[in-house]
């Protein structure tokens, strides 16, 4: 038994009455780390010394005031920029990055005064579905270290599947939360676009990304995101709405709410295993009041094109920044600056980076631009107006968070196609801008499989009160993998 | 038929900065020219009155007051710089 066996509400109990210290679960973290990193290899670096004294300040301080997430041991996602905490975004290009500022993600995790324990490997600048692109290390499967984790938020689901942290951030562009929380066995929440904000976020595609909390259970996944959303002045695409309280959703009753099935989500191309585990859950809700019926997001087989050129068009642009001038890695002989620029990006940059980068620039360039970025641009439109017809009748859309559990390491690296195929549930999501959740919802071969939980705009109550009541009725969550 | 040349890719590189050797631009020409023909079925869709969507949010111009504030430290600016003299960032030469 762990203490992360346990949610933040029981944490702070214990904490209260005095049984365990912050500086019990800060050493937690690192004794297990130091126990099972060397096999799960999630995280790229660690802030011990920092941590230690956070937590000894906190155990020190005699006062009733107290975060939100009061001395919360959590990990986060080296794409998240935190002030002299090195953040690579698994890249070589970033190698010695030294932040001088904090994501403003950071800053409400300050002020909720949880304990970060380090930075948690990814695919490189967030492009991949394995873990298998980033340039340092490949962060395996707690559940079969012999697959992936998924990705890219790989490391953020391992660290908490494997208890190295009690929670963690991820950033989601086109599934890159939900899908390592399915293979994982965890639960991952894509806020609303908008919701959270992204300054401080490495852009990857800025109209698609969002970061969001990665948990051991839904509660704690709420408490998390309670302490990250809300409007910020330094992200123009930051939405000012009012954030209600997420634990309120938390009740269990899901008598009478409406669940859409959509039909593409239970056709070719997803696994029996998947179908029949999303089958399961929907027999779950229903015993617990709530209806549902198939539907049609008509759409859906033109999302992964979409994604494609728009986040590659996307990133193409945002990466033009890592250019060996203000920060990052530099060649060490170039003769002149385009030289330096194209030998820097050359030798920085791996592989599925610049596949996406030179996709990108060509769907911008002159000529392209029409026939392809905006063509995808109108798709996107058609994909969205999807969810908004379906989500006008119904309260949340059902369907599996990826067509198979985890994949073997080595057997899609070297077929883009085929690894892009693993995320057509959960991109479209991404192109509605809608909020979704994976939760635990079966077991195939010993791995985990996920329900995805799909959202109107801004309403992640709902989300969460789908995704409490199926985890309070099942016991999938409490299953872990043996290390 | 292939959608894309390697003469092609090596522009594009060139537009992306970044530097291709010759076995790279044939393993791009062969993996853009599959994505780029995956992509061809958005042609099914007639778009033609269909308005594009660049974000999801319902938000244009986003605007605050333009106060003066002071800006970073140069030491901090100069921080993560691969290169710099004098307090400015330094780069190879511009000009032959």
């Amino acid at each position: 038994m762990s203490l992360f066996d346990h949610k933040v509400s029981e944490l702070h109990e214990l904490l209260h009455k005095k049984e365990i210290t912050v500086s019990d679960l800060v050493e937690t973290s690192y004794k297990r780390i130091k126990e099972v990193d060397g096999e799960v290899q999630a995280f790229l670096t660690l802030d011990e010394e920092r941590a230690r004294a956070k937590a000894k300040e906190l155990d020190e301080k005699n006062s009733d005031d107290k975060g939100l997430l009061y001395g919360m041991p959590i990990g986060i996602k080296d794409n998240i920029v935190t002030k002299n905490l090195t953040t690579t975004c698994a890249s070589r290009i970033l190698e010695n990055f030294d932040p001088i500022y904090d994501a403003t993600v950071m800053g409400k995790l300050h002020q909720a005064e949880t304990i970060t324990i380090g930075k948690l490997n990814m695919d490189e600048f967030a492009m991949g579905s394995s873990n298998e692109n980033s340039a340092y290390k490949n962060t395996k499967n707690p559940w079969d270290l012999n697959t992936v984790p998924g990705g890219s938020s790989g490391g953020s689901a391992a660290a908490v599947a494997a208890g190295e942290v009690l929670f963690s951030l991820g950033s989601d562009t086109g599934g890159s939360i939900r899908q390592p929380a399915a293979f994982c066995g965890v639960v991952g929440m894509k806020p609303t676009y908008g919701l959270v904000s992204r300054f401080g976020l490495v852009a990857f595609a800025s109209s698609l990304d969002q970061i969001g909390p990665v948990t051991r259970t839904v509660e704690d996944n709420a408490y998390l995101l309670k302490a990250i959303a809300g409007h910020d002045q330094m992200d123009s695409t930051s939405a000012n709405v009012n954030i209600p309280d997420y634990l309120n959703a938390l009740s269990g009753d899901v008598k009478g709410l409406k669940i859409a099935v959509p039909k593409e989500y239970l056709g070719e191309g997803v696994s029996e295993e998947s179908k029949q585990s999303v089958l399961d859950a929907l027999k779950v809700l229903e015993s617990l009041g709530a209806t549902w019926e198939e539907v049609s997001l008509p759409h859906s087989k033109y999302a992964l094109a979409t994604y494609y050129l728009l986040s590659s068009s996307e990133a193409s642009a945002n990466l033009s920044r890592f250019d060996g001038v203000r920060y990052g890695y530099r060649t060490p002989d170039a003769q002149n600056l385009i030289e330096m620029y194209k030998q820097t990006r050359a030798e920085g940059f791996g592989e599925e980076v610049k596949r996406r980068i030179m996709l990108g620039t060509f769907a911008l360039s002159s000529g392209y631009y029409d026939a392809y970025y905006k063509k995808a641009q109108k798709v996107r439109t058609l994909i969205k107006k999807d969810f908004d017809d379906v989500l006008e009748k119904y309260d949340v859309i059902v369907g599996p968070t990826t067509p198979t559990p985890a994949f073997k390491i080595g057997e899609n690296i070297d077929d883009p196609m085929t690894m892009y195929m693993n995320d057509i549930l959960t991109i479209p999501v991404n192109l509605a801008g809608v909020p979704a959740i994976s939760v635990p919802c079966g077991f195939a071969g010993g791995l985990p499989l996920g329900l995805q939980i799909i959202g109107k705009h801004f309403d992640e109550s709902s989300v969460y009160r789908v995704a409490h009541a199926y985890e309070q009725a099942t016991s999938f969550h409490k299953q872990k993998p043996v290390l | 038929m292939s959608r894309i040349s390697v003469d092609q890719v090596k522009h594009v590189a060139h537009l992306a900065r970044l530097a291709v050797t010759e076995e790279e631009a044939e393993k791009f020409k062969r993996q853009l020219d599959q994505i780029i023909t995956f992509a061809e079925q958005l042609n099914e869709l007639d778009t033609e009155n269909v308005e594009p969507t660049s974000h999801v949010l319902d938000i244009r111009n986003v605007m605050r007051e333009d106060a003066a504030k002071p800006g970073l430290p140069n030491e901090e600016v100069l921080k993560n710089a691969p290169d710099h003299q004098d307090g400015q960032i330094k780069v190879p030469s511009i000009m032959e």
